[in-house]
């Protein structure tokens, strides 16, 4: 019991209350969805609980909960879960958004509704759970975990090709991530840990060895983040998921991978890191160029949102493969804010495919006339999204390229205006596309008789988005509370990479 | 040469001793009771698998010495003892799921024969001489070639077993005359003697090769790996699905003791030479069961191409030829009899009631019958090795032997086919929970008997899956025993 109700376990195994009462409600189709937002609520709860004893100045893992598990060939595995600055705001973002994701389901979703809460309380399980493992063979657990009732919201809730999104989206994930958990047992035999700490404190794998491991675990983390030329599982997987799914698809699931190169990459493989750092802001740069070039021409809003979302986590690998404080925490901060407004762009497309039944473009336009306040709203989402100043996505995007102009170590080829200079061409390319598309809806007259009659966001559609939009003023025009949550974390991780010579690739 | 029968001996072979007096009691019960009232055979069955598991379970256990018995034909170690009780469970699951086979439920010759091939099987377990050995290996077989082919209207099965008896006694005349090479050679047929006479050098490395590879075949045949897999799909889909299950998971796991002693125990000093072998059985394995698999229509046949596929995984545990690689092998075949036995039994009850193996007619299965589809569903995932199912514990096993044995390749070739088994694996659950289907209205009731079959399964398989120390524990003195 003690176990349990240790803080972090609380806020990971918590939700399997609500999926335990949703086990027990046969037929009482409206009651399952209360009672996966109280879960869920209470989730939240937990979580601020745990920011509240949550130190910030305090660089290192937090209310660590180690357990022995697994005793087998000589090999201690062991159950552990801890949280420090690199992790904590990725914990809020998604016991944040899953509330605001299970709202939305509110007229979305009418078959199978106990099962949808279900799944979607499982796969909140999985994602807390990935981002507070500290083991290795834990974390990949918990990592698998999360494709199983993701794969079912995509195939039974989705859209008209959701069978083939569905497998795309396992396929694609576990191919990469099935070479990560080679990379682990490599680790777990030769190193004698599963447990981060303890391997980090190791360290000392040969630098050719560190390459394997570093693509191994990289591979896993790509596909999921997705990087360029990865990428081709998340259009269709975003656009055939359920509104609720792809809130929480590109809100925390896409964050894990970005969070794995965070948590693991850089830590585990330091003199790798530093190698590569340069292919892996090419890389990064192409993704947030060709996301941007991508998305313009897409007449299909969601489609649209799901491209940008390549142009955006290119910045977020950008920033963290700058290997410097400005760089990481940038890169940190903009995880949460790109789930913010992206979760909100794909609420604000679910609220109109709700309406219409259609996500078309040239359906639309002139629907600022209609809904004047959904065409607010949208407007200061659309803005956040492409990094207005004052508004979140600026705050995020210029710290990270800031960190790009003076990232890499002594001697590397990083620190370049190249990779800033080129990456802020995306966001210039992210005004275009933005923009085109609310013009598109919201301007001039209204052209399609069907959008005349379209009622404005209700008070749940409200309730849905506000606390959205408080967190996109908030982090845009006062960052610091949430900079000095990440601070020292991020120091201490960059210090690592102080005494280390950048050397050619083996 | 017995000298005196001590009670140690009388344990050692419990099992076997409970089983026949079981058989008796089929046989005779059989001939008293009538027609009509012959539904009590399964029963009796079931009811003495029971007891005799139970008997096994506990007073059959080995000490922590193992130690050879009954002249050096048997012995009595916990590789024998673990998988004696896996042979059992797989038995009586089986047994379960013919309780609602008309064709088969009346009659005694099938329960009996049944039994005789799960004799054989235990007796496979602990041989420890060529000559009980091959007898063992016969008693399993010959009883299985008839079940094969039991249902003689259906033209599919006669072929079944009768292919399957033919690939048998080539392949089992090829593995005895690997046997007569080595007796030749070593001039014992213990096991353990031509070990310490391969081990003393009195054996040409060529001659021993050679034994080596014409054992190996009868041993394939029996794992159904690559290149002795071709039986395996017809027979599969031809024999009654109960036997289906039975040949896929205790057949082809008492062929992985088999091969897993004589390899390690007699083979010792010719390793390089049989990894390499059976390196190249296992690639062939894993990508041609898994690449085939994928264009199979028919569930058995999918099963079957699974299965084979399996096989090359659980091989990665037999090459790395280590105690962590043993005791993969082992928990491997725990995990993955329990797993297929929870697949097979859903398309026993599935198809008694729609009458088709064809995956396509399990469409809307999640709508008529959520607990089937749910057991399914699991057993998929643990066969696809998605945690938290026995499947994956049992992957990752096998993968860090071959890692710890320095066959990372094989592991990076095991990992890729892994992937393409999601996706047939996928494929299958995609119809059984997204596709719409005819009768989605009409429900699809499961037994009681087999419903408390499969929950059984399911319950191991997630336990094997979280808390494995027991299963590992297991596992570990089963491998323990062979070094």
């Amino acid at each position: 019991m003690d176990f349990l109700l240790q803080p972090l376990n609380l806020v990971i195994f918590f939700p399997l209350l609500g999926v335990l009462a949703l086990l027990f409600l046969k037929e009482r189709e409206s009651l399952a969805r209360w009672v996966s937002l109280i879960t869920a609520l209470i989730t939240f709860g937990i979580s601020l609980w745990v920011l509240g004893l949550f130190d910030a100045a305090n660089p290192d893992l937090q209310l660590t909960v180690v357990r022995d598990w697994i005793q087998v060939a000589g090999w201690n595995i062991r159950y552990a879960v801890g949280v420090d600055g690199l992790s904590i705001l990725l914990v809020l973002l998604t016991t944040f958004l899953t509330p605001i994701a299970i709202l939305s389901t509110w007229r979305a979703v009418e078959d199978r509704v106990r099962d949808f809460q279900l799944f979607f309380l499982l796969l909140e399980v999985g994602m807390l759970g990935v981002f507070l493992a500290q083991e290795l063979f834990l974390f990949y657990i918990f990592w698998e975990f999360t494709l199983v009732p993701m794969y079912f919201l995509i195939g039974i809730w989705g859209g008209p090709k959701r069978m083939y999104a569905a497998i795309k989206f396992f396929l694609y994930t576990m191919a990469g991530s099935i070479l990560m958990l080679l990379a682990i047992l490599w680790l777990g035999i030769n190193q004698g840990s599963f447990y981060l700490p303890d391997l980090i404190a190791i360290g000392g794998i040969p630098a050719d060895i560190q390459y394997w491991l570093f693509i191994a675990f990289a591979a896993a983390f790509a596909i999921k983040v997705p990087m360029w030329p990865l990428h081709s599982w998340l259009p269709d997987a975003h656009v055939q998921a359920p509104t609720a799914g792809s809130v929480i698809l590109a809100g925390v699931l896409l964050k894990m991978g970005t969070y794995g190169f965070l948590r693991f990459n850089l830590q585990l493989f330091p003199q790798t890191s530093v190698q590569l750092a340069p292919v892996m802001g090419v890389l990064a740069v192409i993704g947030i160029i060709y996301g941007a070039i991508v998305s313009y021409p897409q007449s299909d809003v969601k489609k649209l949102v799901a491209y940008s979302s390549i142009s955006h986590l290119g910045f977020v690998v950008l920033g963290l493969f700058a290997l410097n404080q400005q760089g990481i925490s940038g890169a940190i901060l903009q995880m949460v804010n790109h789930g913010i407004s992206t979760g909100a762009l794909f609420l604000i497309v679910g609220f109109i495919y709700e309406r219409r039944h259609t996500r078309e473009m040239d359906e639309f336009g002139g629907l600022w006339k209609v809904m004047p306040v959904y065409a607010v709203l949208t407007l200061i989402v659309a803005l956040s999204s492409m990094g207005l100043p004052g508004l979140n996505g600026f705050v995020g995007e210029f710290t990270i390229l800031l960190g790009a102009w003076g990232g890499g170590v002594a001697n590397g080829p990083y620190g370049s205006y190249l990779f800033a200079g080129l990456a802020a061409v995306g966001v210039i390319l992210a005004a275009v596309y933005m923009l085109f598309m609310f013009q598109k809806l919201f301007l001039g007259p209204v052209t399609n008789k069907k959008n005349e009659g379209l009622k404005d966001l209700s008070a749940r559609e409200l309730a849905i988005l506000i606390p959205l939009l408080v967190l996109i003023f908030w982090i845009g025009l006062y960052p610091q509370p949430f900079f000095a949550l990440i601070g020292p974390a991020v120091a201490k991780l960059t210090a690592s990479f102080s005494g280390i010579a950048y050397l050619p690739i083996p | 040469m017995f000298g005196s029968i001590t009670t140690d001996m009388v344990l050692a072979i419990l099992p076997e001793i409970a089983l026949l007096v079981l058989i008796a009691v089929v046989f005779v019960t059989d001939l008293v009771v009538d027609e009509k009232r012959r539904g009590i055979l399964a029963w009796t069955s079931i009811i003495g698998l029971l007891i005799t598991m139970l008997l096994t379970a506990f007073f059959a256990q080995p000490g922590a010495e193992a130690e050879t018995l009954w002249g050096g034909m048997l012995r009595h170690d916990w590789l024998a003892y673990v998988s004696k009780l896996i042979f059992l469970f797989g038995a009586l699951i089986t047994t379960v799921f013919t309780l609602n086979w008309d064709s088969v439920r009346f009659k005694g010759e099938f329960y009996v024969l049944l039994l005789t091939s799960t004799l054989g099987m235990t007796l496979m377990g602990a041989s420890a001489d060529l000559i009980m050995l091959f007898l063992s290996i016969e008693t399993t077989s010959i009883p299985l070639y008839v079940l094969a082919g039991f249902l003689t209207d259906d033209d599919r099965s006669t072929e079944a077993g009768f292919k399957y008896l033919l690939f048998g006694a080539m392949t089992t005349a090829v593995m005895l005359y690997g046997f007569s090479l080595l007796y030749g050679f070593a001039g014992s047929t213990g096991l353990y003697e031509i070990s310490a006479a391969i081990g003393a050098g009195q054996i040409p490395a060529a001659a021993l090769a050679g034994a080596a590879v014409l054992v190996l075949v009868g041993f394939g045949f029996k794992v159904a790996m690559a290149p002795l897999h071709f039986w395996a799909p017809d027979v599969y889909e031809g024999a009654p699905t109960p036997i289906t299950a039975f040949l896929s998971t205790a057949s082809k796991a008492a062929g992985f003791v088999v091969l897993t002693r004589v390899m390690i125990a007699a083979f010792s000093s010719v390793q390089a030479e049989w990894q390499l072998m059976l390196a190249i059985a296992a690639v062939i394995s894993m990508t041609l069961g898994n690449l085939v698999a994928l264009s199979q229509t028919n569930i058995k046949r999918l099963l079957a191409y699974s299965s084979i596929a399996h096989a090359g995984y659980a091989l990665l545990g037999v090459i790395a030829a280590s105690e962590l690689g043993a005791a993969s092998v082992v928990y491997y075949f725990l995990v993955y009899v329990v797993t297929n036995m929870a697949a097979f039994g859903v398309v026993i009850v599935v198809s008694r009631v729609i009458g088709s193996d064809e995956i396509a007619d399990y469409a809307g299965l999640s709508r008529r019958s959520p607990g089937l589809a749910l057991v399914m569903l699991l057993a998929f995932l643990s066969l696809a090795g998605i945690p938290p199912l026995g499947g994956f514990i049992a992957k990752v096993l096998v993968f860090a032997a071959a890692v710890q044995a320095e066959f990372v390749w094989l592991a990076v070739i095991g990992v890729l086919n892994a992937i393409i088994g999601l996706y047939y694996y996928l494929i299958v659950l995609k119809v059984v929970y997204l596709t719409p289907g005819k009768d989605e209205q009409k429900a699809l009731p499961t037994p009681r008997p087999q419903a408390v079959a499969l929950v059984v399964s399911i319950v191991l398989l997630l336990l094997m899956g979280t808390v494995f120390a027991p299963w590992y524990q297991w596992a570990l003195n089963s491998a323990s025993a062979l070094f």
